[in-house]
């Protein structure tokens, strides 16, 4: 369970996140929405622990460990994974070198055995056909050349080999056809568990025409402004983020008459 | 006191034994080096090309021997276990040829390849016609001119080629105070090679080497200098190549080692339709300091340029790099790259790059670009949200972006030896093999 009591969030001074709270049960899938601008990246890097986000309030509690006092390799180990909106690329490192050093550093942590380089490949490649990526997507750099719907898959894998309790996908959508989304979805949903939460976010909602999700939530001005289920995501579809803001603005000017 | 005496004294000391004492044309020419030589003096940063490393305290002490060097068979057997069976060496040691150590029985009819001292003896006027003056040299190289007691001589006929590397090793042994070696290459036309010049272990503070490479038309010589020397080697070196009509000349420069590693590389495209690459990495941390100043001549129509280096600078160390292209008016449609960007490891280290090009030509196009960064912070972040701790996603992206110059290396085995020779430069090195 994922607790986000009150979270602040600021970066270079500037107050991005302003009270946002946000439970999230074992096995649940919640989407994130909201307009560009209302956070909802800065929440992911926040959680991932990205070190030019200053927390300036608030706590996450993530099955009683205090999650904003881990540095973010040892978020990672202990089972949180960012699918980033925009995968890094490194020339230079290999994807089959990356992916063997970030699964064992896994591994070590939850004290399972590391794998050896045959065992490492047989897994890799299984999981590389169930999202449909070619065998020498591993011999190349990561991500370097790769298209969007490449990078996008790259992730799906690496959160497959990895096996999150936590994932957060940030805009995973973005960038990728129909096709592509399809497939991206596919895995996700492959990867749903009773042990497993997630927490989607996205500007449309045609990726939760894929990916149902079990709670939807509305970002706007730094906090959750309103909370549903799947219908949210179609209102929000059908009159845009206009009437969001709104409330959004109104619901901060509230705040700010309170304190 | 100055020691210049001291080196004109020591020239005059070994000129009756040095290699070719006996020929006119070698003794002029060592008179008139060691001559600019003392009237020139060491380099200071006074001198433009010099600015940011002076040699002015060679002016000021004497050179000790070095207190260890390694076994040179050991360090002979390390290295040619990373090669190919088939490859050639020719092996010197504290500066002299060491038949014994060396393997070149397998060249192609046509291929020569031996020490210089002994090609004075059998080819002079081949020799002469290769050597060089000193004429326009710094004063260093002049140095080397008047003092050079060996070095490799190569002859390829026209049309040969040389498919395994030619391996060029200079080992330190018993710890000399200096060295001073000469290397000539003679590519005649539409010939090809790899030669490696590997500088290793101990050996002499002091070492100059000038190697000199001429391109005739259509040959395709690639060079490759691995250069890691003891922390407390002085290597000063000069690599000068001339290219006739259509050849190609590669110069890859990995720059591991050495308290001072200086490195003077240049071509001329003497003929059109010429063709180069400038290819260097070098790493230097503690307080050593390394510097490489390049020089591309177009001076005829056609010709390609691509220069790209990289440098790691880390501790108190210093990085310099100059990179100088002229485009001579005669040069139309060149087509040039340069690229020089440094890393900087720790809050100490500085790295200077400095492009300079002069283009009197009007139909050219010509790009060049230098930075000098930190690791890259999302590339970073990337690797730690991968569960990677912070040091090894350094080390791994230090290593990355090092080892895009190596990938330039057409020669598998040298390339896989340019690997070998960077992680086992970089901390954290062993953990990361797996990226050979």
């Amino acid at each position: 369970m994922l607790k986000i009591n009150n979270l602040h969030a600021a970066v270079d001074g500037k107050a991005i996140l302003k009270g946002l709270n946000l439970e999230v049960g074992s096995g649940e899938v919640h989407a994130i929405m909201g307009p560009n601008g209302s956070g909802k990246s800065t929440l992911a890097q926040v959680l991932a622990g990205r070190d030019s986000f200053t927390v300036t309030d608030g706590s996450v509690d993530w099955d009683g460990t205090d999650l904003l006092a881990l540095p973010a390799e040892e978020r990672a180990r202990a089972g949180l994974f960012l699918a980033f909106q925009y995968p890094v690329e490194i020339p230079g490192v290999s994807n089959a070198y990356f992916l063997k050093a970030a699964v064992n550093a896994v591994r070590r942590h939850r004290g399972l055995p590391e794998y050896d380089a045959m065992d490492f490949l047989a897994r890799v490649k299984a999981e590389m056909k169930a999202v449909g990526m070619k065998e020498e997507f591993l011999y190349r750099s990561v991500n370097e050349g790769f298209s969007g719907g490449e990078k996008k898959r790259n992730e799906v894998l690496q959160m497959a080999l990895l096996e999150p309790r936590l994932a957060v996908l940030d805009e995973t959508d973005s960038g990728l056809d129909i096709d592509a989304l399809k497939i991206v979805a596919e895995g996700v949903n492959r990867l749903r568990s009773p042990e497993r939460s997630m927490i989607v976010i996205t500007h449309y909602q045609r990726l939760l025409d894929y990916i149902v999700p079990d709670k939807v939530h509305v970002l706007s001005q730094g906090r959750i402004v309103r909370s549903g289920g799947r219908e949210l995501a179609l209102e929000l579809e059908a009159h845009g983020y206009g009437w969001i803001d709104a409330d959004g603005k109104a619901a901060a000017a509230a705040s700010g008459a309170r304190s | 006191m100055s020691t210049i005496d001291a080196w004109v004294a020591r020239q005059r000391e070994r000129a009756s034994q040095l290699p070719g004492a006996a020929l006119p044309w070698l003794a002029r020419r060592r008179a008139d080096a060691i001559a600019r030589f003392a009237d020139l003096g060491w380099p200071t940063s006074r001198l433009e090309g010099w600015r940011h490393t002076s040699l002015a305290f060679l002016d000021q002490q004497a050179l000790a021997a070095p207190a260890f060097a390694p076994h040179p068979a050991f360090a002979l057997a390390t290295l040619r276990a990373a090669f190919d069976e088939g490859d050639h060496w020719l092996v010197f040691v504290d500066g002299r040829f060491a038949p014994v150590l060396s393997v070149t029985g397998m060249l192609p009819a046509g291929v020569k390849a031996g020490a210089l001292s002994e090609a004075l003896n059998s080819a002079p006027d081949a020799v002469e016609a290769a050597f060089g003056s000193a004429d326009d040299s710094a004063s260093p190289y002049a140095l080397n001119l008047a003092l050079c007691s060996d070095g490799a001589f190569v002859h390829l006929a026209r049309g040969t080629a040389l498919e395994q590397p030619l391996h060029l090793v200079f080992i330190g042994a018993t710890g000399a105070a200096d060295t001073h070696l000469r290397n000539l290459i003679v590519a005649d036309a539409n010939s090809e090679a790899t030669v490696v010049e590997h500088h290793v272990g101990g050996g002499a503070t002091l070492g100059t080497v000038v190697t000199r490479v001429q391109a005739a038309q259509d040959a395709r010589i690639t060079h490759v200098k691995l250069q890691q020397q003891d922390a407390q080697a002085i290597h000063l070196a000069q690599i000068e190549a001339e290219q006739a009509r259509g050849a190609y000349f590669a110069s890859h420069s990995l720059s591991f080692g050495a308290r001072l590693a200086r490195n003077d590389i240049r071509t001329r495209f003497a003929g059109e339709g010429c063709e180069t690459l400038f290819n260097g990495l070098y790493h230097v941390d503690g307080r050593r300091h390394v510097d490489h100043h390049t020089l591309i001549e177009h001076a005829r129509p056609l010709g390609t340029s691509r220069e790209y280096y990289r440098g790691l600078v880390d501790g108190n160390a210093r990085g310099v790099f100059a990179g100088r292209i002229i485009v001579a008016q005669d040069a139309q449609r060149t087509d040039a790259i340069q690229r020089c960007d440094n890393l900087l490891l720790s809050r100490l280290a500085e790295a200077d790059a400095r492009p300079e090009l002069e283009i009197y030509a009007d139909d050219v196009k010509c790009a060049h670009g230098a930075t000098v960064g930190q690791i890259d912070e999302d590339a970073l972040f990337y690797l730690r949200a991968r569960g990677i701790d912070t040091d090894h996603a350094r080390q791994l992206l230090t290593y990355a972006f090092a080892a895009e110059v190596i990938e330039r290396i057409a020669h598998a085995a040298v390339r896989k030896r340019g690997r070998g020779l960077l992680l086992s430069s970089l901390p954290g090195g062993a953990r990361m093999e797996a990226l050979q």
